[in-house]
């Protein structure tokens, strides 16, 4: 992709990030998610705009994702995964409200029955011997993506005695930045233990977890196949501006 | 009043404790998905510049090395060029720049193979002393964390960044030791005593 350039000449793709509202994010300290307490830094973070050493990034090529790389139902055996069939998908976008392409997106979950393929996973429900639980893809022209996979269980996890994770999918995505990274979960419509869940609620505000809950997407359903959720994903915007990068002193 | 229509970032959640499968299956021992996990090497044979390794742990407020960290590296090139889209030129082809790097399951130990990069302009122009910059996620950590790996030897009091840090005695905790010939240690403290120094970036 060959990137446009504004009219300062900082190409859209590395022009200098938004500031991250940090009060939107979840806080590092959270004591109902309790494993935050020992993580969280409890030194103010060094704030500095970004440079480009963060609106940078590595770049990833179509050519790298395998044909059944999004299709988490046939692309740990080739036979297909038990459960509820669904495709997640929706948009890449910055704040901006641009879509961003050529992205990787990467995605992990459980298996239909809340069942994770790891080692430290050792809930009762079983293990699919047809289901790996990840999958990954590139962005479309206008920051598009599609996975087709099961609808993951809930499951229960050690926090409080007797705490459950929502239905939930783990989100990974690039953006043209290293300062875009951001790892996050999608949820689903409808669920009750979303309201329930501690780790859901690191996030302060409603209006954000509301932002992580998939609405049911009938219009890219397949009839008799799949239905279908859509999530957009948005990453930090791009500030563009002739009254940027003054030289020392100006 | 007209309306600003920006978006908002999509909020951050955890990792949690299986990002490997999603990351870097093939290193959990799931695989058959995908030929190779991504992020093997951030340089590859023929890259100009000095190898360097740089060896750590992450280390929570208890004191505990955790084994479930994981971290990516993005760097310069030799000549202080970031490869893709950096607006000044291409980068050395052999340099990728990123690297995924998993703590040891045992051990929690983490090793980056790299070359030591250049320098890179600050905002006003000024070099920024060379840099490794890193994002760290894990379980417990509800948004990633934005570090930056120094080295001790370089010219790091005229790095505009480090100066603006308020707390002198904190910016060690971005300089990795010298402990041989092109070898370093970094050890990334999240929480208490000698907290490493996290960006907002
Ligand atoms: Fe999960």
């Amino acid at each position: 992709m060959t990137p446009s350039k504004t009219l300062d000449g900082n190409s859209h793709d590395s022009g200098p990030l938004f500031f991250r509202d940090r009060d939107w994010h979840p806080a590092a300290y959270t004591p109902g998610y309790k494993t935050s307490m020992t993580r969280a830094p409890h030194r103010a973070l060094v704030a500095l705009s970004s440079t480009l050493s963060e609106q940078t990034g590595p770049a990833f090529g179509h050519d790298m994702i395998g044909e059944r790389d999004n299709n988490l139902i046939v692309n740990f055996t080739g036979q297909p995964a038990i459960g509820e069939r669904i495709i997640m998908h929706g948009r890449v976008l910055d704040e901006n409200g641009r879509g961003i392409p050529d992205v990787l997106v990467e995605i992990w979950q459980a298996n239909a029955g809340g069942r994770y393929r790891h080692k430290k996973d050792g809930y009762l429900a079983p293990l699919d011997p047809n289901f790996g639980g990840c999958g990954r893809t590139i962005s479309g022209p206008d920051g598009s993506y599609e996975f087709l996979t099961v609808r993951p269980g809930a499951y229960p996890w050690p926090n409080h005695v007797n705490n459950w994770r929502p239905m939930h999918i783990h989100v990974s995505v690039f953006g043209t930045g290293f300062g875009q990274r951001l790892i996050t979960q999608m949820y689903f419509e409808g669920d009750p233990l979303i309201a329930k869940c501690p780790i859901v609620n690191t996030i302060g505000q409603q209006k954000a977890i509301e932002a992580l809950v998939a609405p049911l997407d009938m219009n890219r359903a397949i009839p008799m196949d799949c239905l279908a959720y859509r999530f957009d994903i948005v990453l930090r915007g791009r500030r563009q501006s002739f009254f940027e990068n003054r030289k020392e002193g100006m | 009043m007209q309306r600003l229509d920006y978006l908002k970032e999509s909020p951050s959640q955890t990792a949690g404790p299986y990002v490997h499968i999603g990351l870097t299956p093939n290193k959990l021992g799931n695989d058959g998905i995908y030929p190779v996990d991504l992020g093997e090497s951030p340089v590859s044979d023929g890259a100009k510049g000095r190898p360097i390794t740089i060896i750590g742990t992450v280390r929570d407020g208890a004191g505990m090395i955790l084994r479930d960290a994981l971290i990516e590296s993005w760097q310069a090139d030799a000549d202080g060029i970031f490869p893709g889209h950096d607006p000044r030129g291409k980068a050395d082809p052999n340099v990728s720049g990123w690297a995924r790097i998993i703590a040891d399951f045992d051990s929690g130990e983490w090793m980056l193979k790299t070359i030591m990069p250049g320098r890179v302009p600050f905002h006003d122009g000024r070099p920024m002393a060379p840099h490794v910059s890193l994002w760290v996620v894990a379980r417990g950590i509800n948004l990633g964390l934005q570090t930056r790996i120094y080295f001790e030897g370089e010219d790091n009091e005229s790095c505009p960044v480090l100066q603006r840090i308020e707390h002198r005695d904190r910016v060690r905790t971005l300089i990795a030791k010298r402990t041989g010939d092109g070898e370093y240690r970094f050890d990334i403290v999240l929480q208490g005593e000698n907290e490493t120094v996290f960006f907002d970036l």
